[in-house]
């Protein structure tokens, strides 16, 4: 099992920063996400890998390590609002300049003005 | 157990809400309430930092739960410094936006800006690593709102940087998060600082990985080279209060470095000996060369204050890569001189814009009211540039007095004099360019256009204000430093803290088996 989880998180990360270091919009938050979900899958694993066993101090004899459920949980959270602003911002840029491209493309002169001026 | 502590968090937190729910369109009421919790904000920080600077350590535990267990806020001379810090800074910022009108170009300015001091004094005040992730998370995400507020392709288009950006980072920051806590166990700094210690130096693989991502995830937010590239885009295109606050979210980064490099991977310990000493000190020269080489290329004005911030970010992390009590000392004198100039310049960018089409360096006719706005740049630039009277000088001289002897001295000294020397050089041709260069050009023929509004007394009180406290703080460089002093003794020696955090009871404090 400790393969299968190592091996999940090492292919969602190279996936998620290949993704990463494309140059438009869509695939980079595919990314993101894929990144997101490995960072998730890792936390859940820093606690040791146990089968079948609760999250709880309790009469049990085994029992799960409960703090790295509940960092996935907050992390979860966090990831799945950050996804939703940058969806959010790329749709605005991209409906704003017809164009999705993430890095600087040298605008023309006259368009640098423009901005200026408001 | 006094309840003031959480008050920085809790205040703007509530704040905010009640700014969206209440006030939504009444523009005048936001106000008042956002200068009206700031200046509360400001009494309760000098407060505490009054409380805190004798050496109390005050600790708030949340629902009572005892340390490692639970979540505790901390406040110690540093933290105390840098949320009253935070509270005057935004004070100026949220005057210069009322002032100039900022607030009313997009929605919900002000709620924003109270989560964004939520998260800022959130991140100075905790007392575990988790909780300082979710706090950058807030900040951010409410920086993110500021960032593409009143709109336009370029600021979106810098915003959709600047957001993925700080993603990867907060990706990288969980990441190490994870390795630090299969590691350790435990997520409390002082209890990581008892624990890290305890590491068998043959198996110190994992916590020296999850070291220094932690110490890239800090850099990232200090802009260190060569993490820094999101800077000079999202600072120069986000509204110049905002930028102006953002002044202090770099500084987030490099307190953040303080804290968890002093008291848990602190420069002396076995485990993690070597890993940030070799290349922090020749990171951070490369971002000051780099930021003032910048400074001297800038080709428009909030371009140019982007890269300042670079610099002098530089120079704070030349400072603390020391790693020694002076040098981390010299390091909080020039935190605070640098935060106040950086914030200074980006408003004075927006008053010259203000006068002016464009920000781009080329001459153009002269505007009314130049004289005001060149003498406040001119004593910013001087600030900032480090020349004598100012505050930036005597910060480098501590800077350079603290590196005195180091092994890399010699490369210290040179690169600090000479980026001294370039960003003077790119102060002066942009200070010519903009205001005396004004008076060569033709005035314009046409009668028709519109005239240029003045910016209002209120925000060159704001700018004015700014560059007071820095004379402020060169006057009392004395008392400041003493202070600075005392704050990296206290850093230097954590025992203090870690028995006030980890003995004061609470429950759960005595675990009972069998439970």
């Amino acid at each position: 099992m400790e393969l299968l989880v190592a091996s999940a998180i090492g292919i969602l990360t190279a996936a998620g920063i290949y993704l990463v270091l494309r140059l438009r919009s869509f695939p980079v938050i595919i990314g993101m996400s894929l990144l997101t979900y490995a960072v998730n899958v890792f936390l859940f694993a820093s606690g040791r890998l146990t089968v079948g066993a609760p999250p709880i101090l309790g009469d049990a004899a085994t029992y799960t390590d409960p703090l790295p459920q509940a960092l996935v949980l907050t992390a979860i959270v966090i990831s799945f609002g950050m996804t939703a602003v940058v969806v959010m911002i790329a749709l605005g840029a991209y409906l704003g300049a017809d164009d999705d491209h993430v890095d600087d493309q040298a605008p023309p002169e006259a368009d640098l003005k423009a901005e200026d001026a408001t | 157990m006094t309840h003031w502590i959480i008050a920085p968090v809790v205040l703007p937190a509530l704040l905010a809400p009640f700014i969206v729910l209440a006030a939504r369109y009444h523009i005048g009421i936001q106000r008042v309430f956002s200068v009206a919790g700031v200046l509360s904000l400001i009494a309760i920080a000098a407060g505490l930092a009054w409380q805190a600077s004798d050496g109390t350590i005050i600790l708030y535990q949340l629902s009572d739960w005892a340390a490692p267990f639970g979540i505790v806020l901390v406040g110690d001379r540093l933290s105390t410094l840098m949320i009253l810090l935070t509270a005057v800074l935004a004070l100026f910022v949220i005057l210069y936006a009322i002032g100039s009108g900022w607030d009313k170009r997009g929605w919900h300015f002000h709620a924003l800006f109270q989560f964004q001091l939520m998260g800022i004094m959130g991140a100075f005040l905790t007392g575990d690593v988790f909780n300082l992730f979710v706090f950058f998370e807030v900040l951010l995400i409410a920086s993110y709102g500021l960032m593409i507020h009143g709109g336009g392709n370029l600021r979106l288009r810098a915003g959709v940087q600047y957001v993925l950006f700080n993603l990867l980072g907060s990706t990288l920051f969980l990441f190490a998060l994870g390795a630090i806590y299969a590691e350790t166990g435990t997520l409390n700094m002082a209890d990581l600082a008892q624990r890290v210690a305890l590491i068998d130096p043959a198996e110190s693989v994992g916590i020296r990985i999850a070291s220094v991502m932690l110490l890239l995830v800090f850099a990232i937010k200090a802009a260190v080279v060569p993490l820094h590239f999101w800077l000079p885009s999202s600072y120069a295109e986000a509204p110049a209060p905002v930028a102006a606050l953002f002044a202090i979210m770099t500084k987030v980064g490099a307190y953040a470095i303080i804290r968890v490099y002093t008291m848990v991977f602190a420069p002396d310990l076995d485990v993690t000996a070597g890993l940030h000493g070799l290349w922090l000190l020749p990171a951070a020269l490369v971002s000051l060369a780099l930021g003032m080489i910048g400074v001297l290329a800038a080709r428009k004005l909030d371009r140019l204050v982007a890269f300042a911030v670079i610099g002098s970010m530089g120079m704070v992390m030349i400072s603390i890569s020391l790693f020694t009590q002076a040098g981390i000392a010299a390091a909080l004198y020039y935190i605070v001189h640098s935060t106040l100039a950086a914030a200074a310049l980006f408003l004075i960018s927006d008053l010259v814009r203000a006068g002016r089409a464009h920000l781009n360096l080329t001459a153009a006719p002269p505007v009314s009211g130049a004289a005001l706005t060149a003498a406040l740049f001119f004593v910013a630039a001087i600030a900032m540039t480090g020349l004598p009277p100012l505050s930036g000088f005597i910060g480098k001289l501590m800077i350079l007095d603290a590196a005195f002897g180091t092994p890399l001295a010699v490369w210290t000294w040179a690169i600090i004099l000479s980026a001294s020397l370039i960003s003077v050089v790119g102060f002066a041709r942009a200070g010519s360019v903009l205001f005396w260069k004004a008076s060569a050009e033709p005035l314009p023929e046409e009668e028709g256009q519109l005239p240029v509004p003045r910016p209002s007394i209120l925000s060159y009180s704001a700018v004015g204000g700014l560059l007071a406290l820095l004379i402020l703080h060169t006057v009392f460089a004395g008392p400041a430093y003493r202070y600075a002093d005392a704050t990296a003794k206290q850093l230097f020696d954590p025992v203090p803290y870690i028995s006030k955090v980890l003995g004061t009871p609470g429950k759960l404090s005595t675990p009972k088996e069998g439970h």
